[in-house]
């Protein structure tokens, strides 16, 4: 009997530890980047769908193996497409969504530089 | 008429933002996975559902000029549907090789379910926990991938099989 409780003990206290802490935090923001295909509007960490649940199994198990991020989203996007990140890679199709930011910040910047000197303009006459 | 340059600025900035608008709304946001048609499919191995130590593997899918992997499980209702075009497909033709991948099922109830309704398939494999079905893009049951002997993906079908396209399958391996 004392046999049996320890070992309980042992595979108890082992358990838990399957993933490490930053394995949880790897793990986590993967599927936070990921969208649930047969959700409205969920990330794969917010859905317990059957696919979800399915999803994560494959991500742990890339994980386990020492897969990198990259390496499990370019896995996923070849089998479903770019639609199952959040954050899609830069390419010719979507150039536009990555620069866009970056554009608007320098229109934004150039129409208050204009704004402002046409106002000290005026002040001054 | 001067026309100054902030408000250039704004103009190109409302023109922009409508162009990105309107093409946003022309864009199909539905998303499925026939867009994948063209990929290969690779690393994978599939165990037979009632026997483990058979299995097959992309190797196997190379002697046959066309399969048809079908993922398909007791629980699902639309499988029933299709599992007529199945038969007719495996009984009227002989270039191609129908693949049953029993998805997420209790061994007895796929059995079964082949034993009532006829079996189809030349290979019925298990994915007991769907990993499998990761490797092909699957995301819902029933869901049908027609590959040729280069394991490229020709025809993807989600959901069940229909008259079209059991035709179109037919149209494809004559």
């Amino acid at each position: 009997m004392k046999v049996k409780i320890f070992f309980f003990i042992i595979s108890f206290s082992f358990s838990g530890h399957l993933f490490s802490d930053d394995s949880q935090t790897k793990l986590l923001e993967i599927y936070k980047n990921l969208r649930c295909l047969v959700c409205q509007g969920q990330s794969i960490a917010d859905s317990n769908s059957d696919f979800a649940a399915t999803i994560k199994l494959v991500v742990q198990d890339q994980v386990q193996e020492g897969k990198t991020k990259d390496e499990i989203y370019s896995f996923l996007i070849s089998k479903y497409g770019e639609w199952i990140v959040y954050q899609p890679t830069l390419s010719k199709n979507n150039f536009l969504l990555w620069i866009l930011p970056y554009v608007v910040f320098f229109l934004g910047g150039l129409l208050i530089f204009f704004i402002s000197r046409k106002n000290k303009q005026n002040k001054t006459n | 008429m001067k026309i100054s340059i902030s408000k250039i600025i704004i103009f190109i900035f409302v023109i922009f933002f409508l162009l990105v608008f309107w093409k946003g709304l022309k864009l199909n946001n539905n998303y499925d996975t026939k867009s994948l048609v063209g990929n290969r499919i690779s690393n994978f191995e599939l165990t037979k559902i009632d026997d483990n130590n058979k299995f097959i593997t992309e190797e196997d899918l190379k002697k046959s000029n066309y399969t048809l992997i079908n993922f398909f499980a007791s629980w699902c209702a639309p499988c029933r549907d299709e599992h007529n075009y199945l038969l007719n497909l495996s009984k009227e033709n002989t270039k191609i090789k129908i693949i049953g991948i029993n998805f997420k099922d209790k061994k007895i109830n796929a059995i079964n379910f082949l034993k009532e309704l006829g079996n189809p398939y030349n290979f019925v494999g298990a994915d007991k926990n769907g990993k499998i079905s990761i490797l092909f893009g699957i995301y819902g049951i029933p869901e049908s991938i027609l590959i040729n002997d280069e394991l490229t993906v020709i025809k993807k079908i989600v959901g069940p099989i229909n008259q079209i396209q059991f035709e179109d399958i037919l149209k494809i391996i004559k």
